[in-house]
Order: C-alpha cells, then sequence, then structure tokens
C-alpha cells in the first residue's frame, strides 16, 4: 500500500466516523466535531512545528490559546466609551512605566559595570518602578471596574471586524512566546518545558483576575460573529423558502448553515497554514531544522545559530496556536477564562500530534480529527461501558452509583494511555515523517 | 510593644506558614531532584503522584476512623501514612516497570522520558479523579491548635495572637526527620552512596559493579515515600484537591532548579526560598506595617504587593531570573 492510498484511508477513516456521527445522533453534533476538529488539527499544525520539526517540548500550548481568545476580545468588542474616560488612559499610562521599568532594568543592565553596583542599580530601578506603577494602575484600574461593572467594567476592544482577531491573536502568543523562549531556549531540554508550564498557568490567572481587561471570571459574552445570527437567518424569507424547497426544517437548516460557513473559514485557515507548513518543511529552511533536531552539535559546527533558530521556529508554532485560539472563542461567541484547562488545551493537543505522527503535517492534521472525535465520544461511551458493567449491580449500591459518576473522568485516563501505547508501540505515530 | 505586636502578627501570617509551606515544597522538590539526578528526566508526574500517595493515605485513613483507631491528638493520617507510601511505592515500581524501563534500555532521550512522564501523570490523575472525585476532601481530624490565638493572648496579653496548627508543627517536624533520614541514607549507607554514585558519574558506577536497576528502585522507593509525605502534609494543613496537587508542579519545579536540579540540599533552600517569596509579596503588610511604622507613614490601602491570585506568577518569576542569570541554580546543580 502506497503512502497516499494509506492517507486517504485514514481520511476516509475519519469521513466515515464523522458521518456515523451524524447519522447515529445529530447532524448538528456532527458539524461541531467537524469545527472543533478543524480548529484542533490548527493548533496541531503549530505544535508540530515545534516539535516535529525542531524536538522543542511545548507545554504551554493552554496560554497561547487563551492569549488568541483575549485578541478576540480586544479587537471586535465596542470599547466601553465611559470605562475609558473614567480611568483608561491612566490604566494605559501604567502599563507603559511598568514596560519601561523592565526596558530600563535591561538597560541599566547593559550599561552598569558587573558586580555589586549593577545588581543594586537594577534592583532599585524594579521596586522603584514597581510603586510608581502600582500607584497610577491601581487607581485607573478601580475607576475602570466600577463603570456599570454588571455588563461592563471593563476597558473593552477596538470594535474592529472579528476576522482581523485571529492574526492579532496570532501576534500576541508570538510575543509571549518570544519572552519564554528568550528565557528559557539555549538551556536544557526539559527547563522550556517548564517555563512554558508556568507561563500558561500565569496567562490563565492574568485572565481570571484583571477584570479592567476581559471582565476575568465575568465573561465576556455575545462577541461579534463573521456568520448571521441564526434567528435573523430565520426571519430571512429568501432563507426559509429556500430551506423548506430542499425539504429542511427552517430552524435545524439555519443552525447547520451558520456552522458550515464557519466550517468553511477554519478550512480556509487550515488549508493556509497547512500549505505554508508544507512549504516550509520541504525547503532549505525545513531541512536545516530538522538537521538541528536529529543534531545539535553538528549543526553547531556547520555554522547554525541553534538557539536563534529554536526561537524562530518556538514563536511560529505559538502564533499559529494563538490563531487557533482566537478562532475558537470567535467560534463559542463568549470569553470564559474558567474554561481553560490544561489537559483540555495542553496535553490533548500533543496527544494529537503524537498520534498523528509527529514531524508530519499531514499526520497532526489527521491526529487533530481523530483524537478530538475520540475526546467528544469517550464520555458518552464511557458512560455506556460503565452501564453496562454495573447492570448487573443492584439499584443504589455505592459502586454502581460511584462508577457511573465517575465516568467522566474516562478521558483522562483514555488519551493518557493512548499517549503511552502510541509512544511505546509506535513512536513514529499514524502517517510517520518521510 | 508595637514592636513585638508586628512581629507576632509577622509570625502569625507570614512566617509560619511560608515554614510550613516551604517544608512541603522542599519534601516535593526533593523527590523531583532525586529522580532528576538518578533518571535524568524532569518528572511532571510527581504532583500527581503528590495526590495518589495521598488519595491512598486518605482511604486508608477513612478506613482507621471507621474502625475508631485514632492516634488521640495527632491526625489519624499519621497512622496511614505508611500504609500510603506502601500504595504509591507499589503503584510507582510497577509504573517502572510497565512504563520507563522500556525507555531506560532503548537509551531515549531526556524528552522522549519527560513526554512519557506525562502520560503517566494523566493516567494517574485519571486514576485519583476517578477513586476519590475531583472535589475537595478534608482529612485532618485530632487536635487543631498547638496553641490557639485565644491562648496566646491570654498567655502574654498581647494585643495581636500567634495560632500554631498541629498540621504545621507536624509538618515541619515529620520534613526535620525525612530530610535527616534522607541524608543520612544518601551520605552513610551503602545504597545510597551507590546511589550518589550512579548520578554523578553513571559509567563509573556501572563499572564499579552498582547495579542499576537496583539504583533506579530504590530511588523510585524513596520518590514514592517523599511525595506522599510532602502530599499528606500538604493536604493536612490545607485540603487534598487533585487539580490543586497537579498545579503544585510549578513551584516544586521552580524550587528544584532554584536549588540547583540534582541537588538535594538546594532542593530545601529552593523550596523555602520559594515559599517565603510567595507569601511575602502576597501578603497584606497594612497590619504589620501599621504597628511597625509610625502613624504618619502607615500605608492606606492593603499594601499587598501582588494579589493571592498570582502566587503562581512569583515562583515563575524566581524561575526566570534564574534561568537568566545562573541556569545551575543556586548550589551549583547540572546544567546538562
Amino acid at each position: 500500500m502506497t503512502d497516499t492510498t494509506r492517507n486517504f484511508v485514514y481520511f476516509g477513516f475519519i469521513a466515515a466516523l464523522i458521518i456515523g456521527t451524524g447519522m447515529m445522533t445529530s447532524w448538528n453534533l456532527a458539524i461541531t466535531i467537524v469545527n472543533f476538529g478543524l480548529i484542533s488539527a490548527i493548533m496541531a499544525l503549530g505544535v508540530n512545528l515545534q516539535w516535529g520539526f525542531a524536538g522543542l517540548f511545548n507545554v504551554g500550548i493552554m496560554g497561547f490559546v487563551a492569549l488568541g481568545g483575549l485578541a478576540t476580545v480586544l479587537i471586535s468588542m465596542p470599547p466601553v466609551g465611559e470605562a475609558w474616560a473614567a480611568g483608561g488612559l491612566r490604566v494605559i499610562l501604567a502599563l507603559i512605566l511598568g514596560a519601561a521599568t523592565i526596558v530600563g532594568a535591561i538597560l541599566a543592565y547593559n550599561a552598569l559595570p558587573k558586580g555589586y553596583v549593577r545588581a543594586l542599580g537594577m534592583i532599585v530601578i524594579l521596586i522603584a518602578g514597581f510603586f510608581i506603577y502600582r500607584g497610577v494602575f491601581d487607581g485607573g484600574v478601580q475607576a475602570v471596574e466600577a463603570v456599570n461593572p454588571a455588563n461592563a467594567g471593563y476597558l473593552g476592544g477596538l470594535g474592529l471586524p472579528v476576522l482581523m482577531a485571529w492574526p492579532v491573536g496570532g501576534v500576541l502568543a508570538a510575543g509571549a512566546a518570544w519572552i519564554i523562549g528568550k528565557t528559557a531556549l539555549g538551556l536544557r531540554s526539559d527547563y522550556l518545558a517548564i517555563a512554558t508550564l508556568g507561563i500558561a498557568e500565569i496567562i490563565i490567572a492574568v485572565l481570571k483576575n484583571e477584570d479592567w481587561l476581559a471582565r476575568g471570571v465575568k465573561n465576556v459574552v455575545g462577541l461579534p460573529r463573521p456568520a448571521p445570527y441564526e434567528i435573523n437567518l430565520q426571519k430571512s424569507e429568501t432563507f426559509v423558502e429556500r430551506v423548506i424547497n430542499l425539504g429542511l426544517d427552517p430552524v435545524t437548516a439555519s443552525t447547520l448553515w451558520v456552522k458550515t460557513i464557519y466550517a468553511g473559514l477554519f478550512t480556509a485557515v487550515l488549508l493556509i497554514l497547512f500549505l505554508l507548513a508544507q512549504r516550509a518543511l520541504h525547503s532549505p529552511w525545513g531541512r536545516m531544522m530538522r538537521a538541528i533536531r536529529d543534531n545539535e552539535v553538528a549543526a553547531e559546527a556547520m555554522g547554525k545559530d541553534v538557539t536563534a533558530r529554536h526561537l524562530q521556529i518556538f514563536v511560529l508554532g505559538s502564533a499559529i496556536c494563538g490563531i487557533a485560539g482566537a478562532m475558537m472563542t470567535t467560534l463559542d461567541g463568549q470569553l470564559t477564562p474558567g474554561t481553560y484547562q490544561p489537559l483540555r488545551f495542553t496535553f490533548l493537543i500533543w496527544v494529537m500530534v503524537i498520534v498523528g505522527g509527529s514531524g508530519n503535517n499531514l499526520g497532526a492534521v489527521l491526529g487533530g480529527f481523530l483524537i478530538w472525535w475520540l475526546w467528544v465520544m469517550v464520555e458518552p461511551i464511557g458512560l455506556w461501558v460503565m452501564q453496562i458493567t454495573t447492570s448487573g449491580m443492584a439499584e443504589g449500591f455505592w459502586l454502581r452509583e460511584h462508577l457511573l459518576d465517575s465516568a467522566a473522568h474516562m478521558r483522562l485516563l483514555t488519551m493518557g494511555v493512548v499517549l503511552l501505547l502510541v509512544l511505546r508501540f509506535s513512536p513514529r505515530g499514524l502517517i510517520p515523517e518521510r | 510593644m508595637d514592636l513585638l505586636n508586628a512581629f507576632i502578627t509577622l509570625s502569625n501570617f507570614v512566617l509560619i506558614p511560608a515554614i510550613a509551606y516551604g517544608s512541603q515544597l522542599a519534601l516535593g522538590a526533593l523527590g523531583v531532584t532525586l529522580i532528576y539526578g538518578i533518571l535524568r528526566f524532569s518528572n511532571f508526574a510527581h504532583g500527581d503522584t503528590m495526590a495518589f500517595g495521598t488519595m491512598a493515605t486518605i482511604l486508608i485513613t477513612w478506613a482507621f476512623q471507621a474502625a475508631g483507631i485514632s492516634a488521640g491528638p495527632l491526625p489519624t493520617a499519621l497512622l496511614a501514612l505508611p500504609f500510603g507510601i506502601a500504595v504509591c511505592a507499589l503503584f510507582v515500581l510497577a509504573t517502572d516497570r510497565g512504563v520507563y524501563r522500556f525507555y531506560r534500555e532503548q537509551k531515549a532521550k531526556p524528552i522522549i522520558f519527560v513526554m512519557v512522564s506525562l502520560g503517566v501523570m494523566f493516567i494517574m490523575n485519571g486514576l485519583v479523579r476517578f477513586i476519590i472525585g475531583p472535589n475537595d476532601q478534608r482529612f485532618a481530624d485530632g487536635e487543631r491548635f498547638i496553641i490557639s490565638v485565644r491562648e496566646f493572648k491570654a498567655l502574654t496579653g498581647l494585643k495581636e495572637g500567634l495560632a500554631i496548627k498541629t498540621t504545621q508543627g507536624l509538618t515541619v517536624i515529620t520534613a526535620i526527620i525525612v530530610v535527616a533520614l534522607l541524608f543520612y541514607f544518601l551520605n552513610r549507607t551503602r545504597t545510597g552512596k551507590s546511589m550518589r554514585a550512579y548520578s554523578d558519574n553513571e559509567d563509573l558506577a556501572l563499572l564499579s559493579g552498582i547495579n542499576p536497576e537496583r539504583v533506579v528502585m530504590v530511588t523510585w522507593l524513596i520518590v514514592a515515600a517523599l511525595a506522599t509525605v510532602a502530599g499528606v502534609l500538604y493536604g493536612l494543613d490545607k485540603s487534598f484537591k487533585p487539580f490543586v496537587y497537579f498545579q503544585l508542579l510549578l513551584p516544586i519545579f521552580a524550587s528544584a532548579i532554584v536549588g540547583g536540579l540534582g541537588n538535594p540540599l538546594g532542593a530545601i533552600a529552593g523550596g523555602f526560598t520559594i515559599a517565603f517569596s510567595e507569601v511575602i509579596i502576597t501578603y497584606a503588610w497594612k497590619k504589620v506595617a501599621g504597628y511597625a511604622l509610625p502613624d504618619a507613614l502607615a500605608p492606606d490601602g492593603l499594601a499587598q504587593l501582588l494579589s493571592t491570585d498570582y502566587k503562581f506568577a512569583v515562583s515563575f518569576v524566581i524561575l526566570l531570573i534564574v534561568l537568566l542569570f545562573r541556569p545551575t541554580g543556586l548550589f551549583a546543580g547540572k546544567s546538562v
């Protein structure tokens, strides 16, 4: 069997799974799985860039995804005029002061002679800067958060079209990745993992607690959409007429249509990124990356700047995760920082990449769809398995109740087992790197 | 008098909690650093190993409580601890047999080990949630305080009170005993010495006839014990929640790296550094400053540098600073 036919078989199998889901349960669920599968595939592409091309281990995907979500709010929500008037400029000024402090400290580090003077100078600049920053910042934040806390209490966004948030999400994630990469790359390989684990937790903490930025755990709901609202479609006579001619129910048809529009947009992004990643993999740059991955010492001896190349690809991969994060928040129509779980947004993506085939873009896409389907389906399947195993037990028996309640946690177990099995028995994944 | 009050407040809210938390972190970081020294990878499953051992201990504690066995004024969990360690050790040894040994024989890259430990983390986390559920569990019983605020005030006549929880006292004492035993073992016994030799230079150790599988097994046993003790102490002091234990991974790693990965002494120093910074930076200093400073200088606000929600940011920033300026840690650990 050639590679091409094998790939056709794999993707045909995925299509069969999704169509089967559509026929067995509902088409609405099937197309939702497709949409999230597309987003997962994009995240997996980003991680594959880092791991498959360069061997960088990033366990902070959740943070970059969340930054993408933040971008959606910052770009698409209308600005809250009152909040800006109350303290918006003060908050911005404080942030500039904070940034200036850090830049000042870096400049001092470079300018002062090595020794106690330098350490002392930096510490003084940082401490003074911190207190000035807090002095300006706290008042501004209080003023902003006091403005209509039930509905606003934040600065709002720029009121631009939501599609613009996608690239901006990528830029935000790239910025965070640059800071992390700058410190942790070039050291031993697991430091990057630990640093990314940390930055993800911190980004989520910021999103949860900085109410002036994106309302924190009060969530931003009702984000603008790139697709029409279902209710408007149902009111539109031309739409209803066309649907009835096709023999469909207008309500179902409108939800399906909206989701199809999203699917179209996501597919376009996935295709563009996939083609770019494919071109990169087969370019001299991609070959250099793999050479570095396979033998850093040899690559360095050939005059390649390993740390700089690693930084480059780490930033690129994280940017792709940021784009996917912005797309996901757009699809949800709301930013809910409480829902970001490392399991769902970091480790699941890893399972996708490993199962699909690290180092192969097509494999990442395949893994994205397959594992997402599994993730959605494990819960009902787990419940079903539990019901069968417990069917012999008496009603109200504690073990039965416990097993039924715990079925939801089957996901973790399944993903762990899948990851370990693939790493052990098929470390190259379903579609191995060529 | 005011200064004394300030000091009491400081001890009550900063020093004592930070010492207890630091001991818990140090025990956790010791486990990470031992795995790093002997098996040469960063074990991402460590937080969940702690959770697993604690879960086993909690279940046995419940059984003891149901059977009416108690340790008097001390928490029943102390009696259950050895059994919890045994269960955790069995599980950890089983994962080593089933998972890690294969990669050791393959001489896989450290990063593969890290990834595998991620898979193990998933499974442990899943098991813990499956068995005991994702919610908060409190299992501390016995006497709550060594000295309570009211007793302290009555004793000294000061305006501010000092409370020392039994669990805090217990944490520090247990940590000291465990660390003393560990260092005695590493420095004085034959097995401990062979472990250090293996950690220093694997090839040389193999040449001198040290059995690597035995070293690895002993390491896992010690790590299981350390993780369970750390987890149970943390759970007694605060409460047991699987997700919190996963999140502890970050301060624990930070402690191990700040001290110097692979260096047991460093892990302890790192644990206390992280714990003190975390508590000091997230504590609201208003009360202490109100006592210690003249009235004119007393702050209006809470005088809190960062809100407690950012405690992870503290360990992270310290981690970044260490990585930037001294990647081998305070006590030179391994950099490769």
